[in-house]
């Protein structure tokens, strides 16, 4: 580019013209000294014309070939559309999305006397559920951007006996970069696998027995996570959260840690895989079970802690990627949980004044499962699951003969087939083969609906 | 010896250093070679854009190949690893990735590339959507509120987007912006030396009658005044059922077609089925660039959709 030599050029004129302007306060030059300087000028004033005519052609031209240059056929601009802004007072409204399901249980034993074997210490929401027709839960999740730098959400969910509940309620950073993510408030925490996931995105009626032993279904945590994510080309993530969880003093009674990796294997094929930690202290759990030594049902209490380990693993395919006509997702789970405590063994609930006997307890139980989903038309999938939990050992110190601890190994068969007419409703027929109960097996037979209204959906994967 | 030693350690500590530094300057020039842009692409046909504008100065990552069906993405973890990393990411919008890019961005932890940012390109934004609809209502299917959002399927798509694109590349990379407007100036010619050539060549396509399976085709519908005779979806979205392939059988015995139209993602039992009922040819459509062996960037994309639909058309 030659865009400078005439802004020197003019700058030199500029000199020569004060020159010439400034000289007559200066002693009176001789003429033949000026003539030399006007003509000196003149010249330079030719050349620069010349030189400012020359560029003033090539910008014609430049700018002629320019316009032959390809123009959009189509009246369109390289401005977005207006017509895409969004207007009116409800435009900063949160997006809503709304999950309708129920659904129809046929249950071979009372549910009343459903139990999980050897884990007695169950909390949360366990077990089959009621027989005959039942109002699932029903979600609704609220959520937009509240400013630049944090996004929000809230789903409630509203249980068959007229119940709300905040299922979660976090708002999380948007401005961090660097992978990096702050959460905070309630919300699913991100061990395991299936355990971030909403209900209605399960492949199966309920949660697998491993979730409903180790975590109560579920495990919602208030309080704050931060994930961050490496800025490698594989899925690296990391995580770590600190919750209130069942602890009353300034501390955090739940810790998780977590790592999850993942990848493809050409284009057919993806997955994920993890290991997670939870610490969970302060913990108080009641549960019945019979005393031998006075032959009655009394009501036993430990207290202590909990550490439990979760290996978890999905993998995913489909022909090229495409997941719409035909796809297989194989997924599994592993818990182990060492807890570490007291145990008041309780001898008679009709007689509170007769003192229990308190003495260290430590067990050590895990379980999984194994699910394989396979559409084999569109919108049509099936589904086998296998639910196995493991007593494993426990010390009960001088408690030993009075807790009658039940040493049966729950487990469960399940098989169902899913038909989704379009993205957004889902219906469902789900056999369970339940053994959770000692010595005996329910027949349990569920039909579905998952429906799922509003805000279109992205899911995790 | 012990002078001397202490001599041959110092010469050694001396080309150790001499080596650290050479190897600093390296990695610093080796950085600087790196510090090209990283460009996310959500379908192969803006990945192929890219390359077109960016050519060396960007690494394109794209996120789904042609035999993937857009909207029906999994959120996969390669593809949040290659949100976070981006410095661009450049999709179609129009809500045609509403199922998997929101999670991608919320989960990358990457505030460059979330939307309204200049790290996040929506090629619809720049141009003039078809099949808006009227109303909302999700008993229509699987409608897009901003429009149908296949805008890749006609050339003035890509004139339209091709200098926004541009200017978005040159602002996040100022140092290379003279070789982005340089490239885009030269794509903008070439594309309509061709775009005039398909529409020669395509004069006699003007008002042929077709089937397609997915709605997925009216900007080239638009651009080559083809007929929309039926859609083997009966809503967007949904899969025929036999009922309403015979309908459509009906309808085409009334009204004949010229010619069967779908992508190459798309599921070809529908198609197969009405073809065999009433001998039209089937046209398989790259859809984007990667769709067959003959698209394999964009000019071959329509070369290749241009061909097939003249054969068919004999």
């Amino acid at each position: 580019m030659q865009t400078s030599s005439p802004c020197v050029r003019l700058s030199a004129l500029t000199l020569a013209m004060g020159l010439i302007w400034c000289s007559p306060s200066q002693a009176a030059p001789a003429d033949a000294e000026l003539h030399e300087l006007r003509q000196a000028v003149q010249q330079m004033r030719a050349q620069y014309e010349s030189r400012l005519q020359a560029l003033e052609q090539r910008l014609q031209q430049a700018e002629a070939r320019a316009n032959s240059a390809p123009q959009p056929s189509d009246p369109i601009t390289a401005v977005p559309n207006p017509a895409r802004a969004a207007s009116g007072s409800n435009s900063f409204n949160p997006s809503v999305a709304l999950i309708l399901s129920g659904n129809y249980a046929h249950l071979s034993q009372n549910p009343d006397t459903w139990s999980l074997g050897g884990f007695p210490m169950v909390e949360g929401e366990t077990g089959p559920g009621t027989k005959g027709f039942n109002l699932g839960e029903s979600e609704i999740t609220l959520s937009a951007n509240i400013d630049p730098w944090w996004y929000g959400a809230l789903t409630l969910a509203f249980s068959p006996e007229n119940e709300a509940s905040v299922e979660e309620a976090f708002i999380q950073t948007t401005a961090l970069s660097n992978g990096l993510k702050v959460k905070a408030g309630r919300f699913f925490s991100g061990l395991g696998y299936l355990n971030e996931h909403h209900a209605h995105t399960w492949d199966f009626v309920d949660a697998p027995l491993a979730y409903q032993a180790f975590l109560g279904g579920k495990l919602g945590q208030d309080g704050v996570q931060a994930k961050w994510l490496l800025p490698t080309e594989q899925f690296v993530e990391l995580g770590a959260e600190g919750a209130r969880g069942e602890a009353s003093d300034n501390g955090a009674g739940r810790m998780a840690l977590f790592a999850h990796t993942g990848g493809d294997v050409g284009d057919s094929h993806s997955w994920r895989a993890g290991v997670s930690q939870l610490w969970e202290r302060s913990l108080s759990r009641s549960f019945s079970a019979n005393n031998p030594l006075t032959g009655t049902e009394a009501t036993h209490t430990f207290t202590g802690r909990n550490r439990v380990t979760v290996i978890d693993g999905v993998w995913k395919w489909a022909p090229n990627g495409n997941a719409k006509r035909t796809h297989v997702k194989l997924q599994g789970e592993y818990f182990r949980r060492q807890a570490q405590g007291q145990l008041l063994a309780g001898l008679d609930p009709a007689d509170d004044t007769v003192p229990g006997q308190m003495d260290a307890y430590s067990a050590t139980q895990s379980g999984w499962y194994l699910q394989g989903i396979y559409q084999f038309a569109p919108g049509w999938r099936v589904g086998l699951r296998r639910d196995q939990l493991n007593v494993g050992k426990s010390s009960l110190g001088l408690n030993v003969d009075r807790v009658e601890a039940s040493n049966h190994n729950p487990h469960r068969d399940s098989v169902m087939l899913d038909w989704a007419l379009s993205e957004f409703s889902r219906w469902r027929i789900q056999f369970n083969r339940d053994q959770a109960r000692p010595g005996s097996t329910d027949t349990q037979v569920y039909l579905q609906y998952q429906m799922s209204l509003g805000a279109h959906g992205a899911h995790g994967y | 010896m012990a002078i001397d030693g202490l001599k041959g350690f110092d010469m050694t500590r001396t080309l150790s250093l001499r080596l650290a530094l050479l190897a600093m300057a390296s990695l610093l020039a080796a950085g600087s070679a790196h510090a090209e842009l990283k460009v996310f692409a959500c379908e192969p046909e803006w990945a192929a854009l890219v390359k077109e504008l960016a050519a060396e100065d960007a690494t394109v990552y794209t996120a789904t190949n042609a035999l993937q069906d857009p909207h029906q993405v999994q959120a996969k973890p390669s593809l949040i690893a290659a949100v976070r990393n981006a410095d661009l990411v450049v999709c179609t919008g129009a809500d045609l990735e509403a199922g998997w890019l929101p999670v991608l961005l919320r989960q990358s932890g990457n505030a460059k590339v979330q939307e309204g940012q200049k790290g996040h390109f929506e090629a619809s934004a720049y141009v003039r959507m078809l099949e808006v609809p009227q109303r909302l209502d999700r008993s229509d299917g699987d409608v897009h509120a901003h429009g149908n959002p296949h805008i890749n399927t006609a050339p003035a798509t890509f004139a339209a987007v091709a200098p926004a694109l541009a200017r978005r590349l040159a602002e996040l990379d100022p140092a290379h912006a003279n070789q982005y407007t340089k490239r885009q100036v030269d794509f903008s010619q070439r594309w309509n030396q061709a775009t005039q050539r398909w529409a020669l060549a395509a004069a006699p396509l003007k008002g042929m009658r077709v089937v397609v399976q997915h709605k997925g085709f009216p900007y080239l519908e638009a651009w080559l005044g083809l007929q929309e005779a039926a859609t083997l979806e009966p809503k967007p979205g949904m899969e025929p059922s036999s009922a309403y392939l015979s309908t459509v059988l009906q309808q085409l015995q009334a009204q004949p077609a010229k010619v069967l139209i779908r992508a190459a993602y798309s599921d070809g039992r529908g198609s197969q089925w009405l073809a065999e009922r009433t001998k039209l040819p089937v046209v398989v459509l790259p859809f984007t660039v990667g769709g067959n062996a003959a698209a394999k960037d964009l000019f071959g994309l329509f070369d290749d959709t241009i061909e097939q639909l003249l054969k068919a058309s004999r």
